[in-house]
């Protein structure tokens, strides 16, 4: 068990690299350079031009820029945002928590609509609900979430008038906070919903053939145990996995729905670091942003190690 | 997860008839290819039907309510949103297909490659596959577009980058299945050159699934397009993109709720006609679905 821990975490090690490596390279790959782009206007003052390279340490052979800018990565400094001047590391972590609550948030309301449908539409296959879930869910699938997020504020705060279209207030548990949180969740979580219904769908029918379903059926079992205690325990592993991939499609999609609501979280930290050109903190975010898709990947990994005895042993 | 749904299922595929007949005779795929025809009928005859110029400012007629000279009203600066709407179509349609294209021809080339030649080459090739496949898709196209700036063209390329670990990855699943096949192993030992392998042998074996990734990728593509240009990061007003028209409309929708209802149809009406056609080719291809319909 746990040398198969270890295979898990090595094995992501040279994807972090990989992704360090291009996001290093893919802001060098800016037309020009990136010292005449932040220059702008003041273009041909040599003082400002030399601090700047100097700043990004342009002045240096490329794999030198590299291995320096690749140990501070490593000691967590990921540079000062051109802006506001504050280190891109306290910028990055002041908004997290607010991306974070809304992934969470949205995994929430995703598995609690698509768990219960998934297993419906599984186990009355072909009737009129299994037809309306799966349309429903192929409907969440092609639904652009920020219009979705549109469709909501019309009905819930322009026409109901019971749910703001957009703000934050502080953390806390009430209302006041939580009112704030509905809408744009239920955007996000939507999607998630749409793909892990499916899953939930296919994989449950695929176990309910299976030879230990049957026997478990023909020794008399009540149809409630049979799906709960045998079928979903083992038709929920590749689930786990979707929602695991998903959730680090949650990171996209909230870029977007926080846009929608004005939710003060990373992704409106992204746009407007990309709209300002403060290209250490876009840097930054991108870094972190796949990082953590990374290690959400591997937790669902070592999940599914822990659900799936099988695997254990294979390492 | 597409990758391993459908490396079960390439030794089904040479059918290709038998395909296309499962195809027709599925509901679900015929309604997918009407609605992606008439998306591209809009595309084509846009500029023809289009009542308006979708540029054109019609300063009396600023959010003028659907009905009489607009057929689906007025947007915030009195332009016809039937005529962008269909304008739009030309664009999200371009964007798609022009992603897919370059997507699915880089992506398939380099995951034919690395499951042909195997060893460092398939090594070096995917791990810079899957390095980008760690990326979320919208978080890399907007890094790409971060980069090169907001441009159609730059656009492209930035959701080129994102489709292309898809491909390869199908590519080279199916080209690892497609390896062990007898029919494989006789060309071989007659002799027949690598080029002639990879082209006339291996291609034709694995295009249903590249098929399908390229209509489920249109899907993607589209929607990815639509995101980007509702942050502002996408195509570039005046030109009319269904996404860019749904973030203008978005502070109206308290009185002129048209302005964003209409474009976000299209999105959705769009990529659910390239899902649905997707579904049901997959449906097709799986041998273990079918069972599972029939049975």
């Amino acid at each position: 068990m746990i040398r198969a821990i270890f295979s898990r975490i090595l094995a992501a090690i040279p994807v972090l690299v990989g992704i360090a490596i291009i996001t290093f390279f893919l802001i060098r790959l800016i037309p020009g350079d990136i010292v005449n782009v932040i220059m702008g206007q003041d273009y041909g003052d040599p003082v400002f031009e030399a601090e700047l390279r100097r700043l990004f340490g342009l002045d240096r052979p490329v794999h030198v820029q590299f291995s320096d800018w690749f140990t501070s990565l490593l000691q967590g400094d990921l540079g000062h945002s051109l802006r506001t001047r504050r280190p891109v590391v306290t910028e990055i972590l002041d908004r997290f928590p607010m991306t974070l609550e809304l992934t969470l948030a949205a995994l929430i309301v995703s598995v609690s609509i698509a768990l219960p449908l998934g297993i419906i539409s599984a186990t009355r296959r072909n009737s009129t609900a299994d037809m309306a879930a799966r349309l429903a869910s192929l409907m969440g699938l092609s639904l652009p979430n920020f219009w979705l997020g549109i469709l909501l504020i019309m009905l819930f705060s322009v026409a109901w008038g019971i749910l703001p279209s957009g703000g934050y207030a502080d953390f806390a548990f009430s209302w006041n906070h939580f009112q704030y949180l509905v809408l744009p969740a239920v955007t996000l979580g939507t999607s998630l919903a749409a793909v892990t219904m499916r899953m939930t769908r296919s994989s449950l029918l695929e176990v309910l053939g299976i030879d230990y379903v049957r026997t478990a059926r023909s020794k008399g079992l009540p149809e409630r145990i049979v799906i709960g205690r045998h079928a979903l325990k083992n038709a929920l592993i590749p689930v786990v996995t979707v929602i695991g991939i998903q959730a680090g499609g949650l990171l996209g999609g909230a870029l977007v729905v926080e846009q929608v609501f004005s939710w003060p979280g990373l992704g409106t930290l992204v746009i407007r670091s990309i709209e300002q050109r403060d290209y250490p903190l876009v840097q930054g975010l991108i870094i972190f942003l796949a990082f953590f898709f990374v290690l959400m990947s591997l937790v669902v990994d070592l999940l599914y190690l822990y659900l799936d005895p099988r695997l254990r042993r294979r390492g | 997860m597409v990758d391993a749904e459908l490396q079960a299922d390439v030794t089904d595929i040479q059918d290709h008839e038998g395909f296309l007949k499962g195809l027709l005779h599925d509901p679900v795929g015929v309604a997918g290819a009407i609605m992606i025809g008439l998306i591209l009928l809009a595309a084509v005859l846009g500029p023809l039907v289009a009542p308006h110029d979708p540029t054109m400012i019609y300063v009396d007629a600023r959010l003028a309510a659907p009905g009489g000279r607009f057929l689906l009203g007025a947007d915030e600066l009195g332009r016809d949103v039937l005529s962008r709407v269909l304008y739009g179509a030309r664009i999200s349609v371009q964007v798609g297909v022009t992603v897919v294209a370059f997507a699915g021809v880089i992506g398939v080339t380099i995951g034919l490659l690395a499951g042909f030649y195997r060893g460092w080459l398939d090594g070096i090739l995917m791990r810079i596959m899957d390095s980008i496949f760690a990326f979320p898709t919208l978080l890399l196209a907007l890094a790409v577009i971060a980069v090169l700036g907001t441009e159609l063209r730059n656009l492209i390329a930035a959701l080129v980058v994102v489709y292309v670990p898809a491909f390869a990855r199908i590519a080279r699943s199916a080209t690892l299945t497609v390896m062990q096949e007898p029919y494989l192993e006789a060309a071989r030992s007659l002799g027949a050159r690598t080029r002639r392998l990879l082209i006339k042998h291996i291609l034709p074996n694995i295009a249903a699934p590249v098929t399908v990734q390229f209509t489920i990728g249109l899907a993607y593509a589209i929607l990815v397009e639509a995101s980007l240009s509702y942050l502002g990061l996408g195509v570039q007003p005046p030109a009319a993109s269904w996404g860019s028209m749904l973030a203008t409309g978005k502070p109206y929708i308290e009185f002129a709720p048209w302005v964003s209802l209409v474009p976000g149809f299209c999105i959705m009406f769009t990529v659910l006609g390239f899902n649905l056609l997707g579904d049901a080719m997959r449906d097709t291809l799986d041998p273990r679905l079918r069972t599972v319909q029939d049975g």
